[in-house]
């Protein structure tokens, strides 16, 4: 039992460095790449741009209900008004960040997953090596230095909407001066709170799409399965593992944050 | 055709305790076909990507015009040619990029030429290969001999020294398969290329074959003028037929 325990330690302390390696090559390899303005833009379209709709959708939801629990909540304590502090605060700090980060998981870094493992198992990445050409900096490189830009954009454009949300049942439903809610939004978020928000963000994206490319990259190595059950099993554990880190720095960031 | 120009010396490859490849010398000369045959699973891919460095061999060398390949993956003149190309059981073209821009690939972004560069040099390719109409359509709307002679054009784009042929024939009917055996034989010729093959066509294969490399047991168990090959171990080369005719 304790031979196996170490062994299993051993293979996470292997599998956490292969990793690192592996995701510190894909964002340097990308300078070595031709036309990088190209690929970047290509990437950001594919990690940002097709996530947005999702993105707006579950930021207004999360604003709307946010807006109704709260509400009845502070009208217990007679404290309607601080609705704005409880609704930006709660987004720009927490929920922004880390729903952002889930909704980019579950649309942009399962399907980079699935096309990774697709392109392995159809020896494309292989391809790319007997051309001479980095399969690191080539296919993952660009969605890496992608992803910090687009989680942040994604996740301010979250919190927007979700504020708008709150608006929307605090004010016009459920009549909280409007005024008083957004002088409330502006006066309690800081450059700080905006500041951790974002390098939440910024975390986020670098880890979770590092470990949905190196899920895919990987597959033939990493999954029990082959063929297509192989890559459907890697982008399977992709998310549930790039969910669990998000989860798990969320907290390591914030109490470093505070 | 008798100067060595790859040489493989004391080869070794195991995957766990299966020793797949127990010290492969080769040696092969420069413009000539080399086939190496064996039956399923003995390792010949495996082979093949050591010298294509797909994978690290655990022991042995492999020398290119007595250099070691490490050292030799591209040649130095930087005039885009490469030492190496790989023809892959698959093809292993890019689904999302038309025909031309699959053979345009490492042109652009292995050795950095601008489009308009890259695109004289692809032209030119494709109507050799008789090509030209299929440039803009995508690899699934191709044939399967097309796709095979996109495959080839984009590893000869590179003016390689040798190209690898992995199973070039695997999943096509009689006809297509003498079609792509021309077509390497043709191209060969053309290009000047070294040309090392795996194959289970027996014999079929061995009217293009210069010389066969016959591996069996992790070793290069005959290797030679094909036409000697049944002669030199009857009852071995009867029982590799068979083990042919049942893939």
């Amino acid at each position: 039992m304790i031979r196996s325990l170490g062994r299993t330690a051993l293979g996470l302390v292997y599998e956490f460095g292969d990793w690192t390696v592996f995701s510190f090559r894909s964002f340097v390899g990308f300078w070595a790449q031709q036309r990088r303005g190209h690929k970047l833009a290509t990437a950001i379209h594919e990690i940002g741009g097709r996530c947005v709709p999702i993105v707006l959708t579950v930021g207004l939801f999360t604003g709307l209900v946010m807006g109704l629990q709260l509400y009845y909540t502070l009208a217990r304590l007679g404290a309607e008004a601080a609705l704005g502090d409880a609704v930006g605060l709660s987004l720009v700090r927490e929920l922004g960040p880390v729903l952002t980060a889930l909704m980019i998981v579950g649309q942009s870094g399962s399907a980079m997953t699935s096309e990774l493992g697709f392109q392995r198992n159809d020896e494309q990445i292989d391809a790319l090596q007997t051309m001479g050409i980095d399969a690191k900096g080539f296919l993952v490189g660009p969605r890496l230095w992608a992803a910090l830009f687009c989680f942040p954009a994604l996740t301010a454009l979250f919190d927007l909407i979700g504020v708008v949300g709150g608006y929307l049942t605090g004010s016009v439903l459920l009549n909280v001066d409007a005024g008083v809610y957004w002088n409330h939004v502006f006066d309690s978020i800081t450059w700080a709170d905006v500041r951790g928000g974002f390098i939440k963000a910024i975390c986020f994206g670098a880890l979770t799409i590092s470990i949905c490319a190196y899920r895919g990259f990987f597959t033939h190595l990493k999954s029990s399965l082959r063929g297509v059950r192989g890559v459907s099993e890697s982008a399977t554990r992709a998310v549930v593992f790039s969910s669990v880190a998000v989860l798990a720095a969320d907290y390591l960031i914030t109490s470093f944050l505070i | 055709m008798s100067e060595s120009f790859l040489q493989i010396r004391g080869l070794k490859k195991h995957f766990g305790e299966k020793r797949v490849l127990d010290g492969i010398d080769l040696d092969i000369a420069r413009a000539s076909v080399t086939t190496i045959i064996g039956k399923s699973g003995i390792g010949k891919s495996v082979l093949l990507k050591c010298i294509a460095n797909l994978m690290i061999p655990d022991a042995g060398e492999i020398l290119l015009d007595g250099a070691s390949i490490r050292l030799n993956r591209r040649r130095a003149d930087h005039d885009g040619g490469f030492t190496f190309s790989y023809m892959f059981q698959n093809n292993a073209l890019f689904d999302s990029l038309t025909a031309f821009d699959n053979v345009a690939l490492p042109l652009r972004e292995a050795v950095g030429m601008t489009a308009s560069e890259a695109k004289g040099k692809v032209t030119e390719l494709l109507e050799l290969l008789d090509l030209t109409e299929a440039g803009a359509r995508y690899p699934a709307e191709l044939s399967g001999g097309m796709q095979k002679r996109v495959a080839l054009a984009r590893a000869l784009v590179t003016n390689p020294e040798v190209v690898l042929f992995d199973e070039p024939t695997t999943g096509l009917d009689p006809e297509r398969k003498f079609g792509v055996f021309d077509m390497i034989a043709d191209y060969r010729e053309r290009f000047a290329f070294t040309a090392l093959l795996v194959s289970h066509d027996i014999p079929e294969v061995f009217e293009i074959s210069d010389r066969v490399a016959w591996l069996d047991e992790g070793r290069i168990r005959f290797f030679g003028d094909p036409s000697e090959l049944k002669a030199d171990s009857p009852r071995s080369w009867s029982g590799l037929l068979q083990s042919q005719a049942t893939l």
